[in-house]
């Protein structure tokens, strides 16, 4: 077993640590939104980019947040996969719709970014069409799942499939690098530290904190309602048997 | 007294595109914690109202 996966084999100390982990993790992305909004609308504008520039503080939040939920789904689903953990299915399931969620959030902040700056709502190149291509497998992943009615081999399949859909990550990421892109060049992980100025670096921060705060949060919520659902299964299944 | 910046609302000509991408912004993180929510409320009632509706089930012998 890997290291630190324990807890996903284990639903009783998960529902233990979930039922009070969910709600402290909701509280402070409420409080990380307030502080990141209220110091996001107190930027000043920037001196290209004039009031759009406020916009990127829920794309990129977002834009993050899309690759790092596939990520999670992605580690969850090889659990599944090999070590069979009894939380791990329920975990990449419970992610996959809040993924999806953030990024056609991106998607579409990143066009009413685009409009202004670019002249386009969108453009086919590298950066964007990676990005819609993540949303497409989210879709997919989600259609697998309800397409099979064994429950197993749905989420074997489905397993599969996010781990295929893993090779578009790196793709999307140094998308900016290796192609000739309308999309601006990495500026925040780069050497030598990030290219923005530190007015907006702290509320871009807070606000991706409080992103990831919140989707702590709904996916502990949605991995409970999945250990429910299965216990309901369950039962329904034993009165019937009754 | 440390400074704290206060919130310009003021974003001009870009309000047609500012203004939607906080809107639909904030729509889709609410529909993300309601529908969390209200999925996790339903499977939790189901669960929960499984042990009671068994025993009854099995001992009455009008059950059907």
């Amino acid at each position: 077993m890997i290291p630190g996966t324990k807890f996903l084999a284990n639903p009783a100390r998960f529902m233990a640590v979930s039922r009070w982990l969910a709600p402290v993790l909701g509280a402070l992305a409420a409080v990380l939104l307030a502080v990141g909004l209220w110091l996001g609308m107190a930027v000043p504008d920037d001196y290209q980019q004039g009031a759009t520039v406020r916009i990127m503080f829920v794309h990129l939040p977002a834009a993050f947040m899309s690759m790092i939920v596939y990520a999670l789904l992605a580690i969850a689903s090889f659990l599944g996969l090999v070590f069979r953990h009894a939380l791990a299915d329920a975990a990449a399931k419970s992610a996959a719709p809040l993924g999806a969620a953030f990024t056609a959030l991106a998607l579409i902040t990143g066009s009413l970014w685009g409009r202004p700056m670019w002249g386009t709502w969108w453009v086919w190149d590298a950066r964007l069409t990676s990005e819609l291509v993540l949303l497409l497998i989210y879709l997919g992943y989600m259609a697998l799942h309800a397409a099979l009615d064994d429950e197993t081999k749905a989420a074997r399949a489905a397993a599969i499939l996010a781990l295929v859909g893993l090779a578009n990550l790196p793709v999307i990421h140094f998308s900016v690098t290796w192609w000739n892109s309308l999309h601006q060049g990495e500026s925040i992980f780069v050497k030598g530290g990030p290219k923005l100025s530190a007015v907006y670096l702290w509320p871009l921060g807070i606000m991706f904190l409080a992103y990831l705060a919140l989707f702590g949060s709904l996916w502990l919520v949605r991995i409970r309602g999945e250990v429910w659902r299965k216990r309901a299964g369950a039962r329904a299944m034993a009165r019937a048997m009754a | 007294m440390s400074h704290i910046p206060l919130p310009n609302l003021e974003v001009g000509r870009y309000a047609a595109f500012v203004w939607p991408a906080y809107a639909l912004s904030a729509l889709a993180l609410l529909w993300m914690l309601a529908d969390s929510l209200l999925r996790a409320r339903r499977w939790r009632r189901e669960a929960e109202a499984g042990p009671q509706a068994a025993p009854v089930a099995s001992t009455d012998p009008t059950a059907q």
